[in-house]
């Protein structure tokens, strides 16, 4: 028997996982259409690779990934592409992103794929292989699956693959472990083999008895030494440090690579997509979702990436009371701006939400320092402290006592008697410091910039007096050799004077060139126009004004994304 | 629009303070069979006040008033401040107090979760401070009187300051068990023969050592509830309890027995209901120690040597202003920063 | 009474030799005070303060001369930290001195001449281009100053706000009510 870890806190929200865990996994029919965006894993952004109007293969890779952090995006079915714009997203803003429109052909035409053989390619191919099938974190962090195996020159001993599901609601992974066991495991063999780890710990909740059972079933068949260990149930012991630390002891600290210690955590998920990718050439297109909540049949979908959210939900039939949907689960999800938005890689739940089933909480109260919040945080913070300079925008003394290893977990808010909001005054914060960090960058290179400009400024200054001295010289020397007398020391001033009127005079007729051409774009002929020709003149100004917005989006300056773990 | 997490556990402010209210009933029961109804009268009258109070300050600084005085800590503030003054108080007393703690303790700092000191102790200190004659008339226990008053007549004492004829103060009142021994022990009187006095009982007081037991039990009832944690009341009365037990095995003849410090004045009463006070006291467990103890050792100290003849309330004052030193001091290490080569500061965006 | 004198007089010479060595061993190097307001300043180098640019300005204000309520694209933000690194009162802004949106210049390319007016305008270098080519603004390097707007000959420069994008989205600050919701 394995000794398994403690970690600090923790809580016991209702499970709710009953509802949805009975029915087996049901594939979702393929929706009226596919909304994918090219940003759905932490880093930079997929660069598009198709247009309006093109046919795509199902797997067909339309995002490829950028330098850095980054994944692939494919085409979760054939057909085609019916515009590349800005579609609001399943993110917390509510603001539109890029994505691409797809309407399915009905007939699911698969691309060329084929498999590797992993044990005798080189690692780089490995990762590159899963960099290109746009493999990401499952359990709601997305984060590159081939980054997570570049381990540098530190030594894996335990690979973790991460079956705990402790967020309430959530029953996908669960679902998964029991149906598709013998292909997660053999995702952990090819992960382990990657990794070159001692061992590999599948971690679940002892509320999965069945998915126990099926994975310790799974894992004996298997050469490799597979453990499948039952944690304590208590959120969030799913989050990937707590499990970790749990199975292992270890702990990660914010901003360290788990690697680092020698651990590294998969979802099983994860290891799933990782397993169909390697062996067969699989991008990933689906992935498992649980609709549930304030709905009549709550149950697994298998889903593709793109599907709208309204459209899935209505296969579970939700209740006329409902009025929002949460992506994820009640402790850590997000609201979604409408429910046009698709699903996306970090899907792992839909839950139809009524005000019945998440009543409002009532307004909250001044904090009384009853320290719940600090019994319940699971990364040894004290929330009350926090929650004070965050709210005094004390954002200096908030990193001091260490905001960034808050993993938002939530529940000091579960707990909180004056009902605060104090998640939402860590992330106010978080995003206030990284807003100010690359405010302070972007200063800090404008300062240099401007600091160089005008050094450059006074040595060409100082180039051209000390030219003008040597020529000066130059001439003296001439003059004197000559021995005749001065003369000429007017001449070349007035040559610099013509040749700047010859300058003005240019530019002044470059200017009515500019003008007679801004006077020559104005449309003429405009009263008589086709529809047809209408419609040209709008695509084409659809385009400048898309080359314009390209021109923009440069101005942002260089996102950093900050992998938070989600249990 | 609301963000997660959307589920949050049903308890609020107001359920905490009341079963703190409700802890705190098994000893004024006791109280009630020992010193008579009076201390009814005086909490109702501390509550009134308390609520009449926050009302008017939250007026004043124009805060909704509905939700705050729903709160009952304001009930909380007058309940401790009724129960550690003599229960036989005149009126003004108690409105002083309780107007003082909440009015000045309380809202001039800002209000509920941001008064650096126990409100009902500030009450305390500005009466025993103002009114020190007053502060002295306890109520002689249920069964050693001459003579005993009547409700009716408490009633009268309290509001008209008059006492039945042929009734002298004195013949109805006494000097607290602690402060009794305070005063022989300075005149030499062996403990043996102070302890042969009526006012003593088997542990301390006769009467207040059983109110005492009565806040003992509240107090295992809000520990067993997990309002308060083991912290300070171990760590309060396990000082109390070791200080006095150095100097009585010193010199038992001048100082008193361990547990007659336990069970005697606002010991008990201090180390579960004032002590424990959220807002006044640590958040971490370490500071919650560290301020316990102190307070503790505090108590002693005034107690066996100080001009007062509890130490308590001044004790608790005295560790609230250090609590904001002691948080600073005894902040915990967090999530994978507990080992020096992790320590490095978690700061970085 | 005389030994009092002396005992008096004895500490302040202690003391006094205390910080004049303090003075001596700890003695910073230039005028850490500009530096420090020049940190705040948010470097547009734009010249709405009335200097030319971040650094002379945050000169003036260590010295004394300038207000620190001339700064719009620091916004009420850096008033406010101005005011707290120099312990004085926060000041809002003064009639024209008013904050903008942030936002970046945009060339039309139809319509530029390739003067390099602008170009030699750009305090951050942030233009490219070279005589009688078209320029460019390279955004990611423009500090909104709007200092090439005006010189350009063809008016083709204007200035485009940034707008808020998921990869610049701020979690605002919570805001709830305290009264109880009917």
């Amino acid at each position: 028997m394995r000794t398994l870890y403690q970690f600090h806190g923790g809580v016991h929200p209702p499970t709710n996982k009953a509802q949805s865990a009975r029915a087996p996994i049901v594939p979702a029919p393929l929706p009226s259409k596919l909304v994918i965006p090219f940003h759905q894993h932490v880093g930079n952004m997929a660069k598009p690779l198709v247009k309006a109007g093109d046919r795509v293969l199902k797997g067909q890779l339309i995002g490829m990934p950028e330098d850095g952090v980054s994944s692939a995006v494919h085409a979760s079915t054939s057909g085609t592409i019916a515009s590349i714009g800005m579609e609001v997203v399943a993110h917390a803003s509510g603001l539109p992103d890029l994505c691409a429109t797809l309407i399915p052909d009905g007939k699911d035409e698969w691309a060329m794929h084929e498999g590797m053989d992993y044990r005798s390619a080189a690692d780089a191919d490995v990762r590159f292989a899963l960099r290109l099938a746009g493999v990401v974190g499952l359990g709601g962090a997305v984060y590159p699956s081939d980054m997570k195996l570049r381990t540098g020159r530190h030594k894996i001993k335990s690979l973790v693959l991460n079956g705990a599901e402790c967020e309430p609601y959530i029953t996908c992974d669960d679902r998964l472990m029991r149906e598709r066991a013998a292909e997660i495991i053999r995702g952990a063999e090819i992960l382990r083999f990657a990794l070159d780890a001692e061992e590999v710990l599948v971690g679940i909740e002892d509320n999965k008895p069945e998915a126990i059972a099926a994975m310790r079933q799974a894992a004996a068949a298997s050469s490799d030494k597979i453990e499948v260990v039952a944690v304590p149930t208590i959120y969030p012991g799913g989050g990937a440090k707590q499990l970790i630390r749990v199975l292992t002891g270890i702990e990660i600290a914010a901003g360290v690579r788990s690697t680092e210690k020698g651990v590294q955590c998969f979802n099983v998920a994860t290891a799933l997509g990782i397993y169909r990718a390697i062996q067969f050439g699989e991008p990933l297109l689906s992935r498992i979702v649980t609709v549930t909540g304030n709905v009549r049949n709550a149950q697994n979908f298998e889903v593709l990436i793109g599907t709208p959210v309204n459209e899935l939900v209505a296969l579970a039939d939700p209740l006329p009371d409902t009025n929002h949907y949460i992506m994820g689960g009640p402790m850590m999800g997000i609201p979604l701006p409408s429910a046009q938005v698709s699903v996306v890689k970090a899907t792992n739940c839909i839950i139809a939400a009524s005000d019945k089933l998440f009543p409002p909480a009532p307004p909250p109260m001044p904090c009384i320092r009853c320290t719940r919040c600090a019994d319940a945080c699971p990364a040894d913070l004290q929330p009350q402290d926090l929650y004070w300079f965050a709210k005094a925008k004390e954002f200096g003394k908030a990193q001091e006592y260490h905001l960034f290893d808050c993993i938002e977990c939530g529940a000091c808010s579960y707990v909180c008697p004056s009902h605060i909001p104090l998640v939402q005054y860590y992330r106010f914060a978080k995003s206030e410091i990284w807003a100010r960090e690359s405010e302070k960058n972007a200063a800090d290179k404008a300062r240099e910039r401007h600091e160089y400009r005008e050094y450059r400024i006074e040595r060409e200054k100082q180039e051209k007096a000390d030219k003008l001295a040597a020529k000066e010289k130059a001439a003296q020397l001439a003059r004197e050799q000559a021995a005749k007398p001065a003369q000429s020391a007017s001449v070349p001033a007035t040559t610099d004077a013509s040749s700047e009127d010859a300058v003005q005079q240019k530019i002044q007729a470059a200017i009515n060139h500019a003008k007679q051409q801004a006077a020559s774009v104005k449309p003429k002929n405009i009263e008589q126009l086709t529809p047809r020709q209408q419609a040209e003149i709008a695509e084409i100004e659809a385009r400048r004004a898309h080359i314009r917005e390209l021109a923009q989006s440069h101005v942002d300056h260089p996102h950093v994304d900050h992998p938070k773990e989600a249990p | 629009m609301f963000f997660s997490p959307f589920i949050s556990k049903q308890d609020t402010v107001s359920q905490i303070m009341l079963k703190v209210l409700l802890a705190l009933v098994p000893g004024i029961a006791l109280y009630v069979w020992y010193f008579g109804p009076a201390i009814l009268v005086s909490i109702t009258l501390a509550s009134i006040t308390a609520l009449g109070t926050e009302a008017l300050m939250l007026k004043l600084r124009d805060r909704p008033i509905a939700p705050f005085l729903k709160d009952n800590s304001a009930l909380l503030t007058g309940w401790l401040l009724a129960l550690s003054i003599p229960p036989l108080a005149p009126w003004w007393l108690i409105v002083v107090g309780t107007a003082f703690g909440i009015a000045i303790a309380k809202h001039l700092y800002g209000g509920l979760g941001n008064n650096p000191f126990n409100p009902a102790m500030i009450g305390y200190a500005v009466l025993i401070i103002s009114f020190p004659v007053q502060m002295t008339h306890w109520l002689t226990p249920h069964g050693l009187g001459q003579v005993e008053l009547g409700f009716i007549d408490q009633l009268g004492y309290m509001f008209a300051g008059v006492l039945p004829d042929s009734l002298r103060l004195d013949a109805i009142t006494m000097s607290t068990p602690l402060d009794t021994l305070k005063t022989r022990l300075h005149l030499d009187e062996p403990i043996k023969q102070i302890f042969g006095l009526p006012i003593y009982g088997h542990l301390a007081g006769h009467g207040s050592e059983m109110v005492a037991l009565g806040f003992l039990l509240g107090g295992l009832y809000l520990l067993a509830v997990r309002i308060i944690s083991w912290h300070i009341p171990v760590a309060f009365l396990g000082t109390l309890f070791a200080t006095a037990s150095i100097f009585y095995l010193i010199d038992p003849a001048h100082y008193v027995a361990p547990l007659f410090h336990w069970f005697s004045g606002a010991a008990m009463l201090g180390a579960f209901f004032i002590l424990t006070d959220p807002i006044s006291s640590p958040t971490t467990h370490k500071g919650k120690l560290i301020f316990a103890a102190g307070a503790g050792l505090l108590t002693y100290l005034i107690r066996a040597f100080g001009g007062f003849p509890d130490g308590v309330a001044f004790a608790t004052l005295l560790m609230n202003i250090c609590v904001p030193l002691i948080d600073a001091y005894t902040q915990p290490k967090v999530f994978g920063r507990k080992d020096k080569a992790d320590g490095k500061d978690g700061g970085q965006p | 009474m005389l030994s009092a004198l002396l005992v008096m007089a004895a500490i302040a010479i202690v003391l006094g030799a205390v910080l004049g060595f303090a003075a001596i061993k700890f003695h910073v190097e230039g005028n850490p005070l500009v530096d420090k307001i020049d940190a705040i300043l948010p470097q547009t180098q734009c010249g709405q303060c009335g200097y030319p640019g971040c650094k002379p300005y945050a000169t003036a204000i260590a010295a004394g001369e300038a207000d620190i309520n001339r700064c719009p694209p620091g916004g009420e933000e850096g008033i406010r930290k101005l005011a707290d690194l120099l312990g004085v009162e926060f000041k809002p802004f003064g009639g024209d001195t008013l904050p903008k949106p942030k936002s970046v210049a945009f060339i039309d390319e139809n319509l530029c001449i390739g003067c390099t007016l602008c170009i030699q305008a750009c305090p951050v270098d942030a233009i490219a281009g070279a005589a009688k080519q078209m320029h460019t603004i390279i955004a990611s390097e423009c500090t909104g100053c709007e200092l090439c707007v005006a010189p350009c000959p063809v008016n083709c420069i204007s200035m485009v706000v940034i707008e808020e994008k998921i990869t610049t989205w701020k979690w605002k600050y919570p805001v709830y009510a305290l009264t109880p919701v009917k």
